[in-house]
């Protein structure tokens, strides 16, 4: 089975096809980024893009994304043509708010984040509030995730008029 | 009764421990614990001079692997180096939680060694207690107990710099100061960096501490300002920094089932079945120690991925004998607690005065309260990753309490110490669950079994079901209240539970100095204790996080009956301005309080007109030496929808280390006390927790989110934690307000027991 992540190409054995897409990722591809939450689809934990959409790698066959096109935290950067260390708006924005208490819920955030921004170049806290309500943070983060999205979202936007 | 799964003494140990280091006046409290200890140049990279009190006194490792470039570093001591690249490299020794440690502790240095906080980098420290004095994270004192030790390794390091500056251009040190990790020759304006001194730092004699000139406030540049978490990019770029994200060449993954009631034991198990599962290596029963702060009695699978070894335990068929196990029942508790409510308890924690003479001709109010248990639930699950081999352990663990663990494992083991070795890891939350580290014991035990290195994970509903929960309680009150409307008499018959029979449970007791049992003339505390044994222990804020909503929502009770304002009620049960116990930083000082309260009030505009449905409710509480008061403004409508628009804080926690951590801290604990009181409560039949995940146990999402707004006094006490202290106030907040609302008083937490929704 042949699973393109981040823009590479990767062979995982077949017998893997029913493993979840988290699971391969973290214990056969060394892609430790998604985080283990819950394992049900509730706290977001483990998201990452499929073709752009943010989906829950905790209940996504590694079979179904066969062929289509897996971002994970590690190649967010990369995706939108950062590279060399450079940082996708939204982790600099996290990074400048100091977002993170514990961190782990983070990467999860960020991915959900980044697929609102794609299609929403200017949300409102109602549509942050719905992008984001099925990523649980047990610290507390949100009101720092709000500000860190719109923060990101308003360089995008300087950048993208200039 | 038995207490054969209760953590209780470990726990006790582990809270003794840390309060032995903090319980006594701010002179010893805040004193220079066994420090300072100080290197020479080691000579063989890992051989340190103990420095205590001026004199060499010792040697011994400090187990940093040094390189033979490392070794020509100047590394003053244990908690830094510095390189002659400039580069300042320092080690942040207590367990990084989500609290903000890993970016505090190495500010504090920083700050007193003038560095250029650009240049510092930072690694967590190995585990070695004797090097480094108390590791572990809880009760709030990491700052406490390090702030001197921390604050004398920057500064003695910052003294050899400038004295090997001195040397080098022939002038008195006097005529030296130090800036962004540069020293500064005041009459000729000539510059040396740190890294340029390095060298020749390291030759230096040691200073005597006594010699040693901290910073004062007015002096700091980094401590106070908002810095940003050292470990932020790791963790916005997904970097392996958490424990269950370690890996070793080789890894087997394990699963571990225990009985979900406590105390069950393995009566047989499908372990041929399991075996022949695809990417099963192997399962067995491990016996375990009995005692559940190691290993209880379950059955480990080791496979070759953790889904595989997921797969397996679901199919894992286990008969379990339960002769000994849990029965408890939350809803059996509930109603043995209320008949006793009209009682007064067996057992006095504390009397003053006469209650039942004050109160003969005073008003009196009644009331009876219930908060549920809870889980601590971080949002990663427990893991270890352990290494058994010649004899030898090697452990990666997300703990709170590595020190401890340290003990648990070798006591699981029957291994000395030093065979064992722990390497800290980030930790994906731990609000007190982590101090107790089972799932290391468990790593451990299963690592001996296994020629592998083997990572252990806990599913969601292992987490869920094998916590060292936060206890319920209830609380029946008395508030008498004399002519003039003065509160002047309090009882709380308060029930709770016992594992032993003699003590209550950890985390579920009532202190003789809870206020306002001080404050006030006629007191009577009693009390009743349940049977139980589900294993309970520190949750944020042990006992305040609880507590606080019944007192407080009580005394806002005992205001309303009286006729008066809350917030003049609140300050005048305070009276003067007074330290109830001058020098203690944890006993209450009224004068701090009065200052957050007032200051709560004004910022959130009370006594302003607000529509109708619309509310604001105050409380204070003070706990882990934080003074903290809170004023939530809600709105409710006529189904019980519920809105908590916004929670202002005022807090007294002395001098802020770093404001956008304590900020982020403390608008963590608004939420994470707002989340615990509105949806979160654990049943608990026949000793199985039936809330297994969070579709059940509904954590706060983000749309449900409050405002928050963080008003720090900076007093100049000495600086104390804020992981907990601003949590115990936001529920009786939040149910003071929904009161002022609407006129209906919330006497049973979470919210929605009493028919609210969000
Ligand atoms: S781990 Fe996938 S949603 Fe929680
Ligand atoms: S930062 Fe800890 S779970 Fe979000």
């Amino acid at each position: 089975m042949q699973l393109t992540i981040n823009g590479q190409q990767h062979t995982v054995p077949d017998s893997e096809g029913s493993t979840p897409l988290l699971w391969v990722l973290r214990d056969h591809l060394g892609l430790v980024g998604a985080k283990y939450g819950c394992g049900v689809a509730q706290c977001g934990a483990c998201t990452v893009h499929v073709n752009g959409s943010p989906v829950r790698s905790c209940v996504t066959p590694a079979s179904a994304v066969v062929g289509q096109q897996v971002t994970t935290i590690e190649g967010l950067a990369a995706s939108v043509g950062k590279t060399d260390g450079r940082l996708h708006a939204l982790q600099e924005a996290w990074i400048e708010h100091d977002v993170a208490q514990c961190g782990y819920c983070q990467a999860g955030q960020i991915m959900s984040a980044a697929a609102l921004l794609k299609n929403n170049p200017k949300p409102t806290d109602a549509d942050i509030d719905n992008a984001l309500a099925g990523n649980l943070c047990r610290c507390g983060t949100y009101i720092r995730i709000r500000k860190a999205i719109h923060a990101a979202a308003a360089r995008l936007n300087e950048r993208a008029a200039s | 009764m038995s207490a054969a799964f209760s953590a209780d003494d470990y726990i006790n140990q582990i809270m003794r421990a840390a309060e032995a280091q903090t319980a006594t006046s701010p002179k010893t409290e805040f004193n220079r614990r066994g420090f300072l200890k100080v290197v020479g140049l080691a000579g063989g990279g890992l051989v340190l001079a103990f420095h205590v009190g001026g004199q060499n006194l010792a040697f011994a490792q400090d187990g940093i692997k040094r390189t033979a470039d490392e070794k020509k570093e100047f590394a003053p001591n244990a908690f830094l180096r510095v390189s002659p690249d400039g580069s300042i490299l320092i080690y942040s020794k207590g367990p990084e939680i989500g609290q903000g440690i890993k970016t505090a502790f190495p500010l504090i240095i920083a700050e007193e060694l003038d560095a250029d906080w650009k240049q510092v980098k930072v690694e967590q420290a190995p585990i070695n207690p004797a090097v480094y004095g108390r590791q572990s994270a809880g009760g709030s004192r990491s700052i406490p107990t390090s702030w001197d030790q921390l604050r004398l390794a920057g500064a003695s390091a910052r003294a050899m710099l400038i004295a090997a500056a001195a040397q080098e251009w022939r002038v008195p040190v006097e005529q030296i100061r130090a800036e962004n990790s540069v020293v500064i020759h005041t009459g000729s304006g000539r510059q040396l960096t740190y890294g340029a001194l390095a060298n020749k730092a390291a030759l230096q004699p040691i200073p005597d501490e006594k010699s040693l000139r901290l910073k004062d406030r007015k002096e700091y540049k980094l401590l106070g300002s908002r810095i940003s978490g050292v470990d932020n990019r790791a963790i916005v770029t997904g970097q392996p920094l958490f424990g269950i994200d370690q890996t070793l060449p080789g890894l087997r993954y394990a699963v571990f089932e225990k009985c979900p009631a406590v105390g069950g034991k393995v009566k047989s198990a499908n372990l041929a079945e399991i075996k022949k599962l695809p990417g099963i290596v192997d399962a067995f029963v491990l016996e375990g120690t009995g005692k559940v702060a190691e290993v209880m009695p379950g059955v480990a699978i080791i496979a070759t991925s953790t889904w595989a070894a997921f797969q397996a335990k679901r199919a894992l068929k286990i008969v379990w004998d339960e002769s000994e196990a849990s029965k408890d029942n939350w809803h059996e508790w509930i109603k043995q607690a209320e008949a006793l409510a009209k009682q007064t308890g067996p057992e006095t924690i504390f009397s003053a005065g006469d209650f039942t003479k004050a109160t003969a001709d005073a008003k009196v109010v009644e009331a009876f309260y219930r908060y549920p248990f809870v889980s601590h639930t971080p949002l990663e699950p427990q893991n270890c990753t352990a290494w058994f081999r010649d004899g030898r352990i090697e452990l990666w663990a997300p703990t709170q309490n590595p020190e401890a663990g340290l003990a648990a494992v070798a006591s699981t083991l029957g291994l000395p110490q030093e065979k064992i070795t722990i390497h800290q890891t980030r930790v994906g939350g731990g609000f007190g669950r982590r101090l107790i580290n089972d799932f290391m014991c468990e790593a451990a035990a299963i690592a001996q079994k296994v020629n592998a290195p083997i990572k252990l994970t806990w599913t969601r509903e292992d987490d869920q079901l094998h916590d060292f929960y936060r206890v319920g309680g209830f609380h029946s009150f008395k508030g008498g209240i004399d002519k003039s409307g003065k509160l002047i008499a309090w009882a709380d018959h308060f029930i709770t539970f016992t594992a032993d029979g003699q003590q209550p449970t950890s985390g579920g007791d009532l202190r003789p100095d809870e206020f306002p049992a001080q404050v006030l003339p006629h007191v009577s505390l009693t009390q009743t204790k349940l049977p139980l044994k589900t294993p309970t222990g520190p949750w944020r804020a042990p006992r305040s996080c609880s507590i606080a909503f019944a007192v407080q929502s009580f005394i806002h009770e005992c205001a309303v009956a009286a006729g008066r304002d809350h917030l003049e009620f609140l300050l005048s049960i305070m009276g003067e301005p007074r330290w109830l116990k001058e020098g203690d930083p944890y006993a209450l000082n009224t004068a701090r309080a009065i200052s957050v309260i007032k200051l709560a009030a004004e910022k959130a505009g009370w006594g302003k007109p607000l529509p109708k449905g619309r509310g604001l409710g105050l409380a204070f509480h003070f706990s882990h030496a934080g003074h903290f008061a809170q004023v939530a403004e809600v709105s409710v409508d006529t189904n019980k929808k519920l809105r908590v628009h916004k929670v202002t804080v005022a807090g007294d926690i002395g001098p802020i280390i770093n404001l956008s951590g304590a900020e982020n801290q403390v608008e963590g604990c608004v939420i994470d006390g707002y989340s615990t009181a509105l949806g979160l409560e654990l049943d608990i039949v026949n000793g199985r927790i039936q809330q297994t995940n969070f579709d059940t146990y509904p954590i706060l999402r983000i749309p449900h989110t409050p405002e928050v707004a963080v008003h720090f006094i900076q007093s100049d006490f000495p600086p104390t934690g804020v992981g907990e202290p601003a949590l115990p106030p936001v529920a009786p907040a939040i149910a003071n307000a929904i009161y002022n609302a609407t006129g209906y008083r919330v006497r049973t937490l979470p919210l929605v027991r009493e028919g609210f929704t969000v």
